[in-house]
C-alpha cells in the first residue's frame, strides 16, 4: 500500500558525488534484515562511519529531501536502497538523472524521484550548502520544485501516489485483461509454455 | 514500419496501456535467494503466486561455495536466506533447482544453460544483471522487489517505454581480446550513465562473430552503462546454442518457435534514439582503476588524475602504470564470467604456472563445474594453486561471506568495482578471465598478450 504524496516542504540536504551506486546507499550485508526492523539506519552506512557526513550534521540531519547529482542510484536493483531512504524519513529525491531500477523502486516506496536539469540541481545544492537548513518544496500535483522548477513523474505513478492507490490491487482488478491476453498469447506462442 | 528487436518484443507482450505506462506480460520470472521481501510482502497480503509454472528459482547470492549445504553458511542469517528460499519456492510450487542439484547456479548462468531463456521472451528477475539474457534475443531486465511481488501476483508488470541505443562493434578482435574487454571499452566510451533510460541493441560484425557465452558477457554489463537491458538479434548462433537444451522447444514446437524467432531482428531502416560505434580491431585488454566500471583503461594505460575520492579509496597515485600493479587476491567467477569458455580462457593461462596470491575460481553453475572437471580444468587450477569452489555469486558481491579484506587489491572477473562491493575497503580491478588468471600467476596486473 502506497502512502499518499501530494506536496512536501522540508529541510533538504545537498549531496555532491556523481554516479552514486546503490552499494553506497546500502551495503549488501544489510539486505537480509527483515523490513520491519527498519532500514533507515543503513542509509549510506559505510560512508557515515567517517565523521561529518552531511546527513549527520545539523540541520541536515532533519532532511526529508536530498538534492543529489547525475546517475543517482545506479547499479544494483536492491530495493533496500529505497527502503533506507524511506525509513530514514525521505519522501523526495532530486537529481539530474537516476538509475532506472532505483527510480522505479522509489516510486513503489512513496518517494518522489524528481529529475531537474543539471544546472538547477547544482544551484540548489550550492544554495543548500550556503544556507544550511533551507527548505525545499516538492509539489507532485503541480510537478514543480519550489514553485518554479518543472519536473515530470510518469502520469501513471503520479496518479497512484497522489491518491495513495495500491498498484497490485489495481492490476488485480484488471485480471480479465490479463487472462484474455494469456488465451490469445498461448495459442500464438505455444512453445513458451509452462515449465 | 521498420521496427526494432526491442519494439517487436515489447509490442507482443503488451496487455494494456494506462497513462503512458504499459502493462507487459512476463514469460519468465526468475527468482533467487535474495527475493525474500517480495515473498514476505506477498504472504502479508495473503496472495498466491499466480503462475508458478512461469516462475523459476535457483539460490545463488547467499549460497556457500565451500560445500552444497546451507548448514555451512558462515552465519545463521546467511543460512536462513538459503533455507528461506527453499521454503518459499516449495510453498508456492515454483519450479526450482536447489543447492544439492547439479543444475543449481547463478540464475543468469542457469537460465540460458537450461534453455529457459529464449529469443523473443520477456524475462524479469530481481537482479540488475538480468540484462544478461538479452544475449539470446530476449527482452530481459532487472526489477526491484515490489516489482517482483507484482509479477508474482499478476504475471505482468507496468513499465514505461524505453529509448533505444544501438552499439555497433565492427571489425575483428585482436588475439587476447575478450568479450569482457569489448564491454568494458563500451562502458569506458559512453560512461556509467551513458545508457540510462535506454535499452541497448549490440550489433556489428564483432558481435555477430561472438559465441553466445561471449554475448552473455557483453549483455550482462549493459546495466553498468546504465541500460536496464541489452540485446543481440537472435541468429543461427543463438538457435544452435538453444537446440537440445532441456527447456528449449522440441519437434514441431521448435519449428514454430524458429519461424517466429527469425522475424525478431530489427528491420532494415529501423531507427534508434542513439547510435554508438566501436572498432574491435583497436581494442586492448581493459582494466578498471577506479570505483565504477567507467573508470577503465587499456592495460597499457596509467592511472589518470582528477578522481581524488576514487584514487584515495583505491590507494593509487595518478601516473601509476596499471601493468605491474601488485594484487593481493584474484576472483574468477560471477554472472559476467563464470561459464565454461571463461574457465577455459583462465585455465589456459594458469596451466603450468603457479598463483602468487590467493586465487578463487567459482564456476557459474554445477553443470559448468562438471564440464570443467570433465575437461580437467579443475586440476589445472588446483595444480596452479587456485581454489576450486562450488557454484554461486560468491565474491562478486560477498553476500555469502566470500569477501576480500580492507585495502586488499583484487583482480576480479566480476562486474562492479564499487566501494565496498567485494568487502569493506577492498579494492577491485575488473578484467577478463584470462587477465585475472595472468594477475594471479604474476601477483600483479599483467598484459595477457605477452604470455603464451
Amino acid at each position: 500500500m502506497n502512502e499518499k504524496f501530494t506536496r512536501l516542504t522540508a529541510v533538504a540536504a545537498p549531496y555532491e558525488p556523481v554516479n552514486v551506486d546503490t552499494d553506497q546507499i546500502i551495503p549488501a550485508r544489510f539486505l537480509k534484515v527483515p523490513r520491519k526492523d527498519g532500514y533507515g539506519k543503513f542509509l549510506f552506512h559505510d560512508l557515515r562511519e567517517a565523521p561529518g557526513f552531511v546527513l549527520d550534521r545539523a540541520p541536515y540531519d532533519r532532511a526529508k529531501i536530498l538534492v543529489a547529482n547525475a546517475n543517482f542510484g545506479s547499479g544494483s536493483s536492491r530495493e533496500g536502497a529505497a527502503y533506507a531512504f524511506r525509513d530514514a524519513g525521505f519522501r523526495a529525491l532530486i537529481a539530474p538523472s537516476f538509475g532506472d531500477i532505483f527510480f522505479n523502486n522509489c516510486l513503489k516506496n512513496g518517494i518522489v524521484p524528481a529529475r531537474l536539469p543539471d544546472e538547477i540541481c547544482s544551484s540548489l545544492r550550492k544554495e543548500l550548502s550556503e544556507k544550511p537548513g533551507s527548505e525545499i518544496t516538492v509539489d507532485l500535483e503541480a510537478q514543480l520544485v519550489d514553485g518554479k522548477h518543472a519536473f515530470v513523474v510518469d502520469p501513471f505513478f503520479r496518479e497512484l501516489l497522489l491518491n495513495g492507490v495500491d498498484e497490485i490491487g489495481m492490476t488485480l482488478s484488471m485480471l480479465p485483461d490479463i487472462e484474455n491476453f494469456e488465451r490469445a498469447y498461448a495459442s500464438s506462442a505455444r512453445w513458451t509454455s509452462a515449465l | 514500419m521498420a521496427s526494432t528487436l526491442f519494439a517487436k518484443i515489447w509490442q507482443r507482450h503488451l496487455v494494456s496501456q494506462r497513462s503512458g505506462q504499459c502493462l507487459l506480460y512476463v514469460d519468465r520470472h526468475y527468482v533467487h535467494d535474495g527475493s525474500i521481501h517480495a515473498f514476505e510482502d506477498l504472504a502479508a497480503r495473503g496472495l498466491k503466486v499466480r503462475r508458478p509454472a512461469l516462475t523459476f528459482g535457483t539460490p545463488d547470492h547467499y549460497v556457500p561455495t565451500t560445500s552444497r549445504s546451507a548448514a555451512d553458511a558462515p552465519t545463521a542469517e546467511i543460512r536462513f536466506m538459503v533455507e528461506n528460499f527453499d521454503r518459499n519456492v516449495r510453498r508456492h510450487g515454483i519450479p526450482a533447482v536447489h543447492l544439492d542439484d547439479a543444475r543449481q547456479g547463478i540464475v543468469h548462468v542457469v537460465g540460458p544453460e537450461q534453455g529457459l531463456t529464449q529469443p523473443g521472451l520477456l524475462i524479469v528477475c530481481g537482479d540488475s544483471h538480468t540484462s544478461t539474457h538479452g544475449a539470446l534475443g530476449a527482452l530481459a531486465f532487472g526489477i526491484g522487489q515490489s516489482e517482483n511481488e507484482h509479477v508474482l501476483a499478476t504475471q505482468a508488470l507496468w513499465q514505461r517505454p524505453q529509448k533505444t541505443m544501438r552499439i555497433r562493434v565492427e571489425g575483428r578482435r585482436p588475439a587476447g581480446i575478450s568479450a569482457k574487454d569489448v564491454i568494458l571499452a563500451i562502458i569506458g566510451r559512453i560512461g556509467v550513465g551513458g545508457a540510462v533510460q535506454h535499452v541497448i541493441e549490440y550489433a556489428g560484425s564483432a558481435i555477430r562473430g561472438m559465441t553466445i557465452e561471449e554475448r552473455l558477457t557483453v549483455c550482462n554489463m549493459s546495466i553498468e552503462a546504465g541500460a536496464r537491458a541489452g540485446m543481440v538479434a537472435p541468429d543461427e548462433t543463438a538457435f544452435s546454442y538453444l537446440a537440445g537444451k532441456p527447456h528449449a522447444p522440441k519437434g514441431r514446437l521448435w519449428d514454430e518457435a524458429l519461424k517466429y524467432w527469425k522475424t525478431l531482428p530489427s528491420d532494415p531502416g529501423a531507427t534508434f534514439d542513439s547510435e554508438v560505434s566501436l572498432d574491435a580491431a583497436t581494442l586492448e585488454p581493459m582494466v578498471t582503476w577506479g570505483t565504477n566500471p567507467g573508470h577503465v583503461l587499456p592495460v597499457s594505460g596509467s592511472v589518470p588524475a582528477g578522481e581524488t575520492r576514487a584514487l584515495e579509496y583505491m590507494g593509487l597515485q595518478p601516473g601509476t602504470r596499471l601493468e605491474g600493479l601488485k594484487v593481493d587476491r584474484v576472483f574468477i567467477g560471477s554472472c559476467t564470467n563464470s561459464r565454461i569458455e571463461d574457465l577455459r580462457a583462465a585455465a589456459a593461462i594458469a596451466r603450468g604456472r603457479k598463483a602468487r596470491v590467493p586465487a578463487l575460481v567459482v564456476p557459474g553453475s554445477g553443470l559448468v563445474k562438471r564440464q570443467a572437471e570433465a575437461e580437467g580444468l579443475d586440476k589445472v587450477f588446483l595444480e596452479a594453486g587456485f581454489e576450486w569452489r562450488h557454484a554461486g555469486c560468491s565474491m562478486c558481491v560477498g553476500m555469502n561471506g566470500d569477501l576480500g579484506k580492507p585495502q586488499e587489491r583484487i583482480a576480479s572477473t566480476s562486474n562492479r568495482n564499487f566501494e565496498g562491493r567485494q568487502g569493506r575497503g577492498a579494492r577491485t580491478h575488473l578484467m577478463s578471465p584470462a587477465m585475472a588468471a595472468a594477475a594471479a600467476v604474476n601477483g600483479a596486473i599483467a598484459d595477457v598478450r605477452k604470455m603464451s
